[in-house]
């Protein structure tokens, strides 16, 4: 899923200044697993913002909603009814649903409360990591199923640099060596001859410097 | 002959190589290219100067490598993956070559975390492996990684590094096997302080015949104070200084500790100068070029032999 984490409240409150009448929209998609921005947190916020304002003496008013999904329009369609009511969104969604808000209410500024961070897993209970980075193009048949684009700091696909000791990453002790995991798991499947093969070099055009990318499927299209 | 450097023809006639090491100013100051420059000159074969190392801003390894061809050395032009793409890597090497520089050092880099652009963004278009591959495409198929012909092939003596050090232990005899089959010609290792753990990648090496198929030259470093052994041994990934080191560092008696440092980089340099497979020596003085020709001669390795 994506993963998400809150804007300090000061960089929020410096958003909204400006205005009287805010809504905060959560999402109940992947935010809400993160415990970023679902339900839960659009009624901590705005609480927050609320007395926060009225401790500086200019109240707020806020609305509070929080939709299935910000990044599909029919679920972004019954906002309407706030345009002319509000002056400005909070959205708590990631960047793609503060986005698709912007461009489907035209006439309200939308502004992010959230900050979104990486494509990861829940490793444990308030504890998320990264695992892809949407590259489009996925390697892991060759690597174990752990990904060096993702896990390596370098996004080396040739095995670990110099820097890898007792399984960590050179940039930081508290990080995983993503290629000794590679190597690990590959001995463990019996694979590690794998790790003899030299990755070429990469297509990156299906990754973010091809361009902001689109997938259409024909069979699906009304 | 590939390049026709000079370390080239050393290595391809069976001399036991020298290389130094020239970090560049963090500036535009020729003087002090110059200065390191005539420390090393007539000492060394060829010197290697590094791209930014440690992501910190220097003058550009293809300016310094120019200057010191200027001056009658030969530079080895370190190129890291860090900060160029595909293209900007191709261009500089045409570049290179039409400034005269013959040698490159094939890397990954220090990420940008290390240095004094902590910020920055890192490119990792292609990785160390690759990017011998795209050489040597580059100087035997005369073609540019795209596919498109060459107008002036630039015929590099191709380089990697590797390090026995770095973990995991068994994978770093591949990791030197996938730079020999990408095209290496030359590899030279992280400084060598735990000659045990050498010797035994040595022998994983021989036994799959890499010695023959690449020139292995072996890194070393002068200590010049405990501290340094200190903080090499815990600050740097990939280095181990043995206790037994730091300990001969320790009991050298006060105003003495450089002394021992050299001898230790002697006796290192003897063995190594003795151990098979082993075709030279890379000697990394950081910021103590002065000692170079001090540590060349103890070691019997002057004078250079001609090319």
């Amino acid at each position: 899923m994506i993963i998400a984490e809150r804007k300090p409240i000061e960089k929020i409150l410096s958003m909204i200044a400006p205005y009287k009448k805010v809504l905060v929209v959560g999402c109940k998609g992947c935010v809400t697993v993160c415990s970023a921005g679902g339900d839960n947190e659009v009624h901590i916020l705005s609480s927050a913002l609320k007395m926060a304002r009225a401790k500086e003496g200019s109240e707020v008013e806020i609305e509070e909603t929080t939709i299935e999904r910000q990044c599909d329009p029919e679920y972004i369609e019954p906002l309407r009814k706030f345009v002319g009511e509000v002056d400005a969104i909070l959205s708590m969604a990631c960047g793609a649903g503060v986005q698709f808000l912007a461009e489907k209410l035209k006439d309200i500024p939308v502004y992010p409360a959230l900050n979104t961070t990486f494509i990861g897993v829940t490793e444990e209970q308030g504890v998320w990591t990264e695992r892809c980075h949407a590259c489009g193009d996925c390697k892991l048949d060759r690597t174990g199923g752990i990904c060096p684009i993702a896990r390596c700091s370098k996004s080396l696909l040739n095995g670990p640099c110099g820097g890898s000791v007792n399984g960590k990453c050179e940039i930081n002790p508290e990080i995983e060596c993503g290629w000794q995991l590679i190597w690990e798991r590959l001995k463990a499947l019996g694979m590690e001859e794998k790790m003899e093969e030299i990755i070429p070099i990469n297509d990156w055009s299906t990754s973010r410097d091809g361009g902001p990318r689109k997938v259409i499927r024909e069979d699906l299209k009304l | 002959m590939k390049a026709g450097s000079n370390l080239e023809k050393i290595l391809e006639k069976g001399e036991f190589a020298v290389t130094g090491e020239c970090g560049p100013p963090k500036g535009a100051d020729v003087e002090v290219v110059k200065k390191k420059g005539e420390l090393l000159k007539g000492y060394v074969d060829a010197v290697n100067v590094t791209d930014n190392q440690t992501s910190i801003v220097r003058m550009s390894s293809i300016a310094t490598c120019a200057l010191l061809n200027q001056m009658g050395l030969e530079g080895t032009m370190q190129m890291v993956s860090r900060d160029r793409n595909r293209i900007a890597m191709q261009s500089d090497i045409f570049g290179a070559y039409a400034l005269g520089i013959r040698n490159i050092l094939c890397l990954s880099g220090d990420h940008q975390q290390f240095g004094n652009h902590p910020t920055a963004k890192n490119v990792f278009d292609v990785d160390s492996i690759q990017m011998i591959q795209m050489v040597k495409q580059m100087r035997d198929e005369g073609k540019v990684l795209g596919g498109d012909e060459i107008e002036g092939v630039p015929k590099m003596f191709i380089g990697a590094a590797v390090n026995p050090f770095a973990d995991p232990f068994e994978f770093r005899v591949v990791r030197l096997a996938k730079k020999v089959a990408a095209g290496a010609d030359f590899v030279q290792t992280q400084c060598i302080y735990d000659m045990d753990r050498f010797e035994r990648w040595m022998e994983m090496v021989r036994k799959r015949g890499l010695h023959e198929k690449v020139h292995i030259l072996a890194g070393v470093t002068p200590l010049k104070s405990v501290g340094m052994a200190k903080y090499m041994a815990t600050q740097v990934s990939g280095i181990v200084i043995p206790e037994k080191i730091i300990k001969r560092m320790q009991d050298a008696p006060k105003g003495k500790k450089a002394e021992e440092g050299i001898t230790i980089c002697v006796e290192t340099i003897q063995k190594l100068f003795n151990m098979k497979g082993i075709h030279g020596i890379h000697l990394m003085a950081i910021e103590w070029e002065e000692m170079v020709e001090e540590i060349v001669k103890k070691a019997g390795l002057f004078p250079r032999p001609k090319a």
